[in-house]
């Protein structure tokens, strides 16, 4: 049974491969670029795991920032990332041993494949299998970050546009939701205030106020949408 | 090396942080508001996540935003058609790839 969760687990992960070895080359580049080698991309990787924030960490490593300025620059990069655990409190309640990992490996793309479905096992196997999943996604991660950084140019193909499956994960997550769920108002929110905040803040400022608002709406529609269960 | 160790320290800590308090608040008892939340925040916060991967286009200029948007239609189309993520997703990206390698 667990060797078929274990297959099942890296089946979902699949989308996420060529995406994260693609964006973790990008950096792997971006940071060797800096002047910082392979033990970097690998410390990173593995401790931070997080995208934007490493992008945005190789600006901050190369400038030698204020630690004050990592600090508020990483909560503002990040701040989404307690709403993602906050979302999934009740789905990890049980997960025991495995709990510590699943919160720490709470991805952008993590969560939106486990957040949006059911996991194709039985029940006692769902920890294992979302542990499995969030394992397989950081290798790739910690695979991309570690070759872009060795091999630097030197690509067999022209990965151009390769970037875009994770937009694709995002797009296909949000189009079975609309099926899955009855209630549109959710998915609606979310998409609708986030929009609004990006024509109003500006591509750099906008995360926060998006989160703000949308927790803000859903919360004040929250008797209504109790009585939709 | 030094500073540079402590940067690191700073975002990865900072980064577990956020994603591990909410889980250590609640480890006993969630509150209702907060089963609520994660009810309506997943598909809420992946509409997010659609807008936040499309914020850097420009539909004022050429090709304004068009293989982005062209390659996203399609992945709808083909979650629509074949409900199958990974489908979805390679379809799309390699249609975007054509796009942008070739088309535009």
């Amino acid at each position: 049974m667990k060797k078929q969760v274990a297959k099942q687990a890296f089946i979902t992960s699949v989308p996420i491969m060529a995406g994260y070895i693609v964006l973790g080359m990008g950096f792997g580049l971006l940071l060797h670029d800096a002047g910082f080698g392979v033990g970097w991309a690998l410390l990173m990787s593995v401790t931070i795991y997080a995208g934007t924030m490493q992008y945005v960490g190789v600006n901050l490593l190369a400038t030698a920032a204020p630690l004050l300025t990592v600090a508020l620059t990483t909560f503002m990069v990040q701040a989404r990332h307690l709403f993602y655990s906050i979302s999934m409190i009740e789905r990890y309640k049980d997960a025991g041993k495995y709990k510590p990992y699943l919160a720490f490996a709470l991805t952008d793309e993590t969560y939106s494949l486990l957040s949006s479905t059911v996991p194709p096992c039985p029940p006692e196997y769902a920890n294992y299998y979302r542990f499995l999943v969030s394992l397989f996604n950081h290798s790739y991660w910690i695979t991309g970050c570690l070759l872009g950084n060795l091999l630097g140019e030197v690509l067999p193909f022209s990965t151009k546009g390769l970037e875009f499956s994770m937009t694709a994960l995002f797009v296909a997550a949000f189009t079975e939701q609309w099926i899955v769920l009855r209630d549109h108002i959710p998915s609606l929110t979310g998409f609708a205030g986030t929009l609004l905040c990006l024509l109003i803040f500006g591509p750099e400022h906008f995360l926060i106020p998006a989160l703000l608002l949308i927790v803000l709406i859903l919360t004040l529609l929250r008797s209504r949408e109790e009585a939709l269960l | 090396m030094m500073k540079s160790l402590a940067i690191v320290a700073v975002m990865s800590i900072g980064t577990i942080l956020l994603r591990g308090l909410p889980f250590v608040i609640f480890r006993k008892h969630t509150p209702s508001y907060i089963v609520y939340l994660g009810r309506v925040l997943p598909p809420a916060l992946i509409g997010m996540l659609v807008v936040y991967c499309m914020k850097d286009l420009n539909f004022s200029a050429a090709p304004y935003g068009l293989p982005e948007l062209i390659a996203a239609l399609c992945v709808v189309g083909l979650q629509l058609w074949k409900r199958s993520s990974i489908v979805s997703i390679l379809g799309g990206t390699a249609i975007y790839m054509l796009l942008v390698q070739f088309a535009f």
